[in-house]
Order: structure tokens, then sequence, then C-alpha cells
């Protein structure tokens, strides 16, 4: 494993993905940020450009209009960039998978870039921050 | 005449040019970092957290946006960066021998700090992003706004000392008389010159070109990967440069025995405290709130303490 990826674990910049979440999946991932959690311990902190993230925290079921943004932000973002999945919704589209509005879910939307799952409604920061955590570690598993 | 050379570029690239200001720099981010936590309650990064996001960005895809000028793009941060190390040189040469350097090193000081900002600009208004124009925009008009105050501070310095623009002879004067800051007027300037310090490195109250929670990053939202990289060592480099600049022309500088470097060190830790405490107790203001606090009344304070050397106090 090369340098510079040994330190992309130690560092992981998270930019936050809202495809239509009901907005508790994201007051979850603040909290992360927050005293209680402070995931700066382990040097992940928020960014505001998708050119500087290292995961991409996707919550909400992608409905027609935000699986486009979401594959174009997973196209912008500097690869490597890990994308995890928060919540029930963005794992499988929870309880609207069977809505007119969803498209498919988002392990299909992104084929092969989804590095973990992470479902609860909303799941707990501990959850998250595992999900995080389990997704550098097969980072670092591949990279042997 | 290669024996000049070699010391040139050992000063410009070790110590205490680029290598040993990037590293300090560094530290000194971490040190920002940190007290920011702990204010905040939080635990914070470890120690080695600015060397560790360093390494991962020059690992990371570069992208260049489609449109933007590739050179002018790429070259900026490169600009910014070798100011940067070329101000460190220049700074730390003076400090560590008040008998070298050359008479209007303070000028070119004073534009070789402004040319970090200046590369922001540049690269951003390249990158053919609109949320970076304007971040370009707001950091240019930040550049205007407290530039005149801070030449008013140097200013101060050089009437001190009966007008010498050498940075040798502002440290030997100060040797001599005791240092600026314990006079009515060096008080004013210094306090004037902690602001300006705020808005060179682009903290809150004065990161309205990079406010990440309004303009998301603004002038840097393009960068990626080692450009990106490159940004965020300037940025620490110019945390350790201006302080220790403010330092040596206003505050006495580091000296030359054990005592007084510990001192120095001591003095630099207080102004970068002094920063990070504006920093997280106050809140981000408008670009337009900035210029008006600047050319009013820090350039007042800045023109008052011109005066007040003028006289003598």
């Amino acid at each position: 494993m090369g340098l510079t990826l040994n330190a992309l674990t130690k560092s992981p910049w998270v930019f936050h993905v809202s495809a239509g979440s009901c907005n508790n999946c994201d007051i979850e991932i603040l909290d992360c940020l927050c005293p209680r959690f402070d995931i700066e311990r382990f040097g992940a902190l928020l960014v505001g450009s998708v050119r500087h993230a290292d995961a991409l925290l996707v919550t909400g079921a992608m409905n027609r209009k935000s699986a486009k943004r979401v594959q174009q932000l997973y196209e912008q973002a500097a690869k490597p960039c890990l994308v995890i999945a928060v919540g029930t919704c963005a794992c499988g589209q929870g309880i609207f998978r069977d809505s007119y509005a969803m498209t498919t879910p988002l392990d299909e939307v992104l084929p092969g870039a989804v590095a973990a799952y992470v479902p609860g409604c909303p799941p707990k920061p501990e959850a998250i921050i595992l999900g995080v955590v389990k997704a550098l570690a097969a980072l670092k598993g591949d990279g042997k | 005449m290669s024996a000049l050379i070699v010391t040139a570029l050992i000063r410009f690239l070790i110590f205490p040019g680029l290598l040993f200001t990037a590293v300090a720099g560094l530290l000194a981010t971490w040190v920002d970092r940190k007290v920011t936590a702990r204010i905040q309650w939080r635990v914070g990064p470890p120690v080695l957290q600015p060397f560790y996001d360093f390494l991962k960005l020059m690992g990371k895809e570069i992208v260049v946006p489609r449109g933007a000028s590739k050179i002018a793009f790429l070259g900026a941060p490169l600009a910014g960066l070798a100011a940067a190390a070329l101000a460190a040189t220049l700074v730390g040469t003076a400090a560590l021998d008040p008998a070298g350097g050359f008479s209007g090193d303070l000028i070119i000081l004073l534009y070789l700090l402004a040319v970090p900002s200046l590369a922001l600009v540049l690269g951003a208004a390249s990158s053919k992003n609109p949320l970076a124009s304007v971040g370009a925009s707001r950091e240019m008009k930040l550049v205007l706004s407290y530039e005149l105050p801070f030449i008013l501070v140097m200013l101060v310095a050089v009437v001190k000392s009966g007008g010498t623009l050498r940075l040798g002879s502002l440290l030997a004067y100060q040797a001599e008389h005791g240092s600026f800051a314990w006079s009515i007027s060096g008080v004013v300037a210094m306090l004037v010159g902690v602001l300006c310090t705020q808005a060179k490195l682009a903290l809150v109250p004065f990161d309205q070109a990079e406010a990440e929670t309004e303009i998301m990053g603004g002038a840097l939202i393009e960068y990626s990967g080692a450009p990106l990289a490159v940004f965020k060592l300037t940025k620490a480099m110019m945390t350790m440069v201006v302080p220790v600049f403010l330092i040596v022309t206003l505050w006495g500088g580091f000296g030359h025995t054990a005592g007084s470097v510990v001192l120095g060190v001591g003095k630099y830790v207080v102004l970068l405290v002094a920063v990070i405490l504006i920093r997280n107790t106050n809140p981000r203001v408008r670009i337009e709130q900035a210029m008006k606090f600047f050319w009013g009344p820090v350039t007042a304070a800045a023109v008052l303490a011109v005066i007040l050397a003028f006289i003598g106090v």
C-alpha cells in the first residue's frame, strides 16, 4: 500500500450528498462532527466542494431528478473517492421502493463504487463512523 | 561565488526557507485546529494531521476543469508557494543575522506577502467556475482593504527607527532602544497588525473568499489533488511568516541567546493564539463590512499610530 493511500485512510474528507432524504440521516451525519463523536479526531473533515472529497456520504432514496446529480457529483470528485450509503433509503430505497418517482438503488446508479452500506432509519452516529472505518479498511485491503 | 550560491540555495530551500517554514507552518495549523477543537469542547486532530492531509492530497487525482486555462490554473499555486518561501527566507535571514539583508528588503517583503493572495485570485479566476469568480473578486477586495493599514503599520516601524528600510537595521535599532511594541504608537500598530494578519491568513471573520458554508470553498472550489495541497501548504507557511514578520519589525525579533529565542517563540505563540481566539469568537462578516472595517476604524488607528510615532511616543 502506497504512502499517499495510507495517508488517505488517516484523513478522509467527507462530502455530504443529500439525494432527497427526509433530513434525519443528514442530522445524524452532522452529529458525527459535534463534540460527542468528533470525527476530526480521525482526520475527517466536512468539505464544501466535491473536488476536495475522499468520501461521499449519500443519504436519501434517489428519485429521477437526484440520481443524475449523484452521478455527476461522483464523476466530478477526484479519485480515489469512496461512496458510502447512509440510511435505509440510500441502501435499498426503504419505504419508497414502490414509488413512481424512484429509479434504481444507489449501487445500480453508481455500479461498483459503493464501499459501505450503513442501514438504519436514521443510523446512529456510531454506525456511520463504523461504516467509514470499514470502507477505509476495505480500501487498505485492496491496495495490498 | 559558488559558495555564495550554495548558501543562498540552502537558505531558500532548507533553513529558514521552504522546508523549515513548511514543517513549522503545518505544525502551526495543527495548533490552530487543536485549539479550535478544544474551544468547541472537542478532542481535535492528532499532531501529524496536517502532514497526512498534505500527503493524501499529493496522491489524489488532479482535475482541470474543461475550458480552464491550464497554465494559470496549475501555475498559480506554485507562484504563491515560491513567494511564500522567498518571504520566509528574507524574514528568517534577517532575524538570524541583522547585519545581512539589504536596504529596501522591507518593501520587497510587503510585495512578496501579497503574492500568495494574488496567486489565489489568479488560480480561481482561471478555473471558469462562477463560485470561484465570486471568491476571487472577494479576495481581491480583501487585499485592497488590508494592504493600506498593513503598509501604515510598517511605516510606524520605519518612522520610529529614523527612516531605515532594512529589516536588519530595524532589529539593531530595537536591540539598542527596546522594541517598538513597548510604546503607545507601537501598541496601536501591533493591534492593527494582528487584525491585518487575520485577514492575510483568510481566517474567520475575514474568510469571505473561501467561505465553505456559503460559496462551497469559493476560490478553491475547483482545486483537487496536488495544486490544492500546494495552496494549503502556502497558507500554512503564511501562518508562520506573517506573525514572524510582525515580531521582527515591531516586537524586537528573536535575538541570539537561547533565552531570547525561547522568548521569541513565546511571542509567536501569543500572536498565533490571539489570531485563533479572534477566529473562534467571531462570525464571518460580509465583504463590504470587512472593507468598511479596514478602511474606516483600522486605517484611522494606523494613521494615528503613524502620527504618534512622528511625535515620538
